[in-house]
């Protein structure tokens, strides 16, 4: 069956603007917030939202770093996918920060548990919230919830949300995968 | 890709430049995690992992074993030495006694040549050749190739010399199989007495005139004499090894060239590489050991991946 697009362009983009200006009024000039991106899917929609930020507030400190969490994850040696790594690079310390964390989709929520663990080695954050571009709403698996959410996708286990940023495959969308390994 | 082709690490001859690729690449997220102020990543907290060591060895040992506690494993040790190997038990007799107690994987040290091979067709389990006799000493190779990636790139055409003991070299042979297998021409040099008569078939360049070889050289890696191994010997002297193939200040400046100069260590400073050399800035010697640590873990957690 073809996939199902659930957002465009267009759609996102206001998505993403939307996000930056609730991202901005908690967090002023982030000051003492930063924002972590998960390695790889959630490093463009890091990007972009700081971008973003940088845009609408020009007076801030805000800084980025990239997470990778293929070494924290709970499936090694349970699934048949190989795990492949990817740079971690937070060039900064998070002690007593406030960690945004930035995914593109939340689905069972183990990614963002390993992200919790892995964060760790940087320090002890004053407080650590969750912003995703997707939430699969059904399909936790571990009690974890968004502080903020692009928008909330009804999916079922076997079907696969994918997220498509132009940097990559030349338009922004994000598309619902039936019955996908 | 993603995958190792191999189930064990037996040697460099095994592996395909995939591999060695995966490998490195593995590494440099590895060596980025043993950089940070917790060095440590859960990934193998459920696996065990035995070391057996029937011959000394610091520097092996320690980073095989720093490597597999930063990646959280659970490690026994285990030195020939007050064994029951005096008592009379033989190699397979021992490793599947270690076996039974659940142990998912092996790192192994032995005196004679062939022994993780030897050892890898009679028990079942994850096997880590860390030397074996004069033969290969693959992790070695992997860290020495790394180390010169990361200060050179890509080895493609590019000339690496290695210089003195080859015969009795595990470290040489794993050595010319890596640099090979990433496109590198590989010259080898010493006392023709210290040259194995078939190295030939190996595609390698014998050069015995030291100062000849280095000319043409962007690397090299300087191997220590191995008293130890010696029945007989093999040259004069050590003053007149050191006068023929001694690396010194002088003669490495006299050449007109950037070489970077390697060894894998213990160093015999004064005799195959004077102090000065060693510790100049063209000797990435402690590279080389950080690196061992990133690369061990490289290539425990991949071989991981694919324990039953």
């Amino acid at each position: 069956m073809n996939p199902k697009k659930i957002l465009n362009a267009n759609e996102i983009s206001t998505i993403l603007n939307r996000l930056s200006f609730q991202l901005i009024e908690d967090h002023n000039t982030f000051n003492d917030t930063v924002i972590i991106a998960i390695q790889p899917r959630g490093a463009i929609l890091g990007k972009r939202i700081s971008k973003l930020i940088n845009k609408y507030e020009k007076d801030n400190n805000l800084k980025i770093g990239y997470l990778d969490i293929t070494f924290f994850r709970d499936d090694f040696r349970r699934t048949q996918k190989v795990l492949k790594a990817s740079a971690t690079e937070i060039e900064f310390t998070i002690e007593n920060k406030t960690v945004v964390l930035v995914d593109d989709v939340l689905f069972t929520g183990r990614s963002i548990r390993a992200a919790l663990n892995a964060i760790q080695s940087f320090g002890r954050p004053k407080e650590i919230q969750l912003l995703t571009l997707i939430d699969r709403r059904f399909s936790r698996e571990l009690p974890i919830q968004p502080d903020y959410c692009g928008t909330q996708v009804d999916s079922r286990l076997n079907e696969k949300v994918i997220v498509h940023w132009k940097e990559n495959d030349l338009e922004d969308s994000v598309y619902l995968h039936k019955n996908k390994k | 890709m993603s995958s190792l082709s191999v189930d064990n690490l037996l040697g460099i001859k095994y592996l395909n430049k995939q591999d060695l690729n995966l490998i490195f690449k593995t590494s440099d997220n590895f060596k980025e995690v043993i950089n940070r102020k917790i060095k440590k990543v859960p990934s193998l907290r459920d696996v065990t992992i035995a070391n057996l060591f029937f011959e000394n060895s610091t520097r092996t040992k320690l980073s095989f074993e720093l490597a597999q506690k930063r990646l959280s494993a659970d490690v026994v040790n285990f030195s020939s030495s007050g064994s029951s190997i005096s008592k009379g038990e033989t190699l397979i007799d021992t490793v599947n006694n270690i076996l039974s107690m659940k142990v998912d994987m092996i790192v192994m040290r032995h005196p004679s040549p062939g022994a993780s091979v030897f050892l890898s067709k009679n028990v079942k389990s994850c096997i880590i050749n860390a030397g074996d006799g004069t033969h290969e000493h693959p992790t070695q190779a992997l860290l020495d190739a790394y180390s010169l990636i990361e200060k050179i790139g890509d080895l493609k055409s590019k000339n690496i010399l290695i210089v003195g003991d080859i015969m009795h070299s595990r470290v040489a042979l794993s050595n010319i199989f890596a640099y090979q297998k990433l496109g590198a021409n590989v010259t080898v040099c010493g006392p023709k007495s210290l040259i194995p008569k078939s190295i030939e078939s190996l595609n390698v360049k014998v050069e015995t005139n030291f100062r000849k070889a280095l000319k043409n050289s962007d690397a090299v890696n300087m191997l220590r004499i191995q008293n130890e191994r010696m029945s007989e010997s093999y040259f004069p002297s050590i003053r007149e090894y050191v006068q023929q193939y001694g690396l010194t200040m002088p003669l490495l400046s006299s050449i007109n060239k950037e070489i970077i100069v390697m060894h894998p260590g213990p160093i015999n400073r004064g005799v195959e590489i004077t102090s000065e050399v060693a510790d100049s800035d063209q000797a990435i010697i402690l590279d080389q050991v950080e690196n061992g640590v990133a690369i061990r873990m490289a290539v425990m957690y991949l071989l991981a991946a694919k324990l039953k």
